[in-house]
């Protein structure tokens, strides 16, 4: 009881909270923002390839921050598609979403109310939870905030950009700008799996399936893209789990 | 696009979207005690981002040679763990160089 007390007041003390500033989000979520720039803007080219006159896409990207769900919705759109056919689908791919808050909900800190998970849930995507995630303390709600800032400007203001532009802008720098992404998400994964075992097995079998789903013709054909990365993700971390005794497990099994 | 048709459309997106990210997000608030569980959300970050890569990023670019000079110089800047920043920026200047590499073969 005494020791609850103190961890209390250990929390309620800015200077010992330690969820992160609101600068240390920010200066994060640079990167994050830069890359957004660039694959939103592709975004928007598509959008408008669509049908979607460029406000209408910037309002998708800004509600949404998320880009095969989005793909995928604009898509439902330019075929005037039912609401329960964008629902189902939105859910579908957006799942892995779902996986991730319940992970993070994992490592947040007391700072994180109901209310301000509701409200910083919106800002959840792919490499804003791969950010958080592998951060070393607590998530705090005033570090994920910083953190979702400058993504979610760039997000936005990329599919701006690609609305209004994307005619005149040369392929070879947009498709270069794509990269940008994947390299952020290498830079996540790989210094992790360097120093553990288990999380480079993980990533392999991971990528492994990725590449079924993509290259066997039935299931690229059955298996949206949204579901394959669920399917690849849960199956390689499963593998993980059951074959071998993460590090954690094994100390506290002795314990 | 007719806003009859836009509108609902993109409401029910925005919804479904922002629900399915909030409502675990702000229901699931326990502690996982079970070690197992808990490992399995420990990987899931890496294997949700090893998938999304992979095989993706060799058709980010529309080339395969390009979008592997950005792979290669990923994986070498993240192996030698530089920061986010670093990672994404190399790899765009590679598969940048890579482009104009293949514009000068073709070109010949």
């Amino acid at each position: 009881m005494a020791e609850t007390e103190n961890n209390n007041l250990k929390n309620a003390d800015p200077a010992a909270s330690n969820g992160g500033t609101f600068h240390e989000g920010l200066r994060d979520g640079l990167a994050i923002g830069l890359g957004y720039l660039s694959v939103s803007f592709s975004f928007g080219i598509l959008a408008v390839a669509s049908g979607l006159s460029w406000w209408q896409a910037g309002l998708v990207s800004l509600t949404n921050i998320t880009s095969a769900g989005q793909v995928a919705g604009v898509g439902i759109m330019a075929s005037s598609g039912g609401l329960i056919e964008m629902m189902i689908s939105q859910i579908v791919i957006n799942l892995r979403y779902s996986l991730m808050a319940i992970s993070l909900s994992q490592k947040t800190d007391k700072s994180m109310t109901s209310l301000k998970r509701a409200l910083l849930a919106y800002g959840l995507t792919d490499e804003i939870f791969g950010v958080a995630a592998s951060k070393e303390h607590e998530v705090g709600s005033k570090y994920f905030f910083g953190l979702t800032v400058l993504p979610v400007i760039g997000w936005v203001l990329g599919t701006l950009l690609g609305a209004v532009l994307g005619g005149i802008f040369p392929d070879f720098l947009t498709n270069a700008l794509a990269v940008g992404i994947y390299g952020m998400f290498i830079s996540i994964v790989i210094p992790k799996a360097k120093h553990d075992r288990v999380i480079m097995i993980c990533a392999i079998i991971s990528c492994g399936i990725s590449c079924l789903f993509f290259y066997i013709p039935w299931l690229k054909e059955h298996v949206s893209s949204g579901f394959a990365i669920i399917i690849a993700a849960v199956v390689a971390a499963l593998v993980g789990v059951f074959c071998f005794p993460h590090g954690e497990e094994a100390k506290e099994a002795k314990a | 696009m007719n806003l009859s048709v836009f509108i609902p459309l993109a409401i029910v997106m925005a919804l479904t979207t922002w629900l399915v990210r909030a409502l675990p997000f702000t229901l699931f608030r326990r502690k996982i005690t079970n070690a197992r569980v808990k490992a399995f959300f420990d990987l899931i970050p890496y294997t949700v981002l090893s998938a999304m890569t992979f095989p993706a990023i060799l058709y980010a670019t529309g080339s395969l040679p390009t979008a592997c000079a950005g792979l290669a110089v990923a994986l070498i800047l993240s192996f030698c763990e530089r920061s986010l920043l670093t990672v994404a920026i190399g790899a765009c200047l590679a598969t940048l160089a890579a482009t104009g590499v293949m514009m000068f073969i073709t070109s010949r």
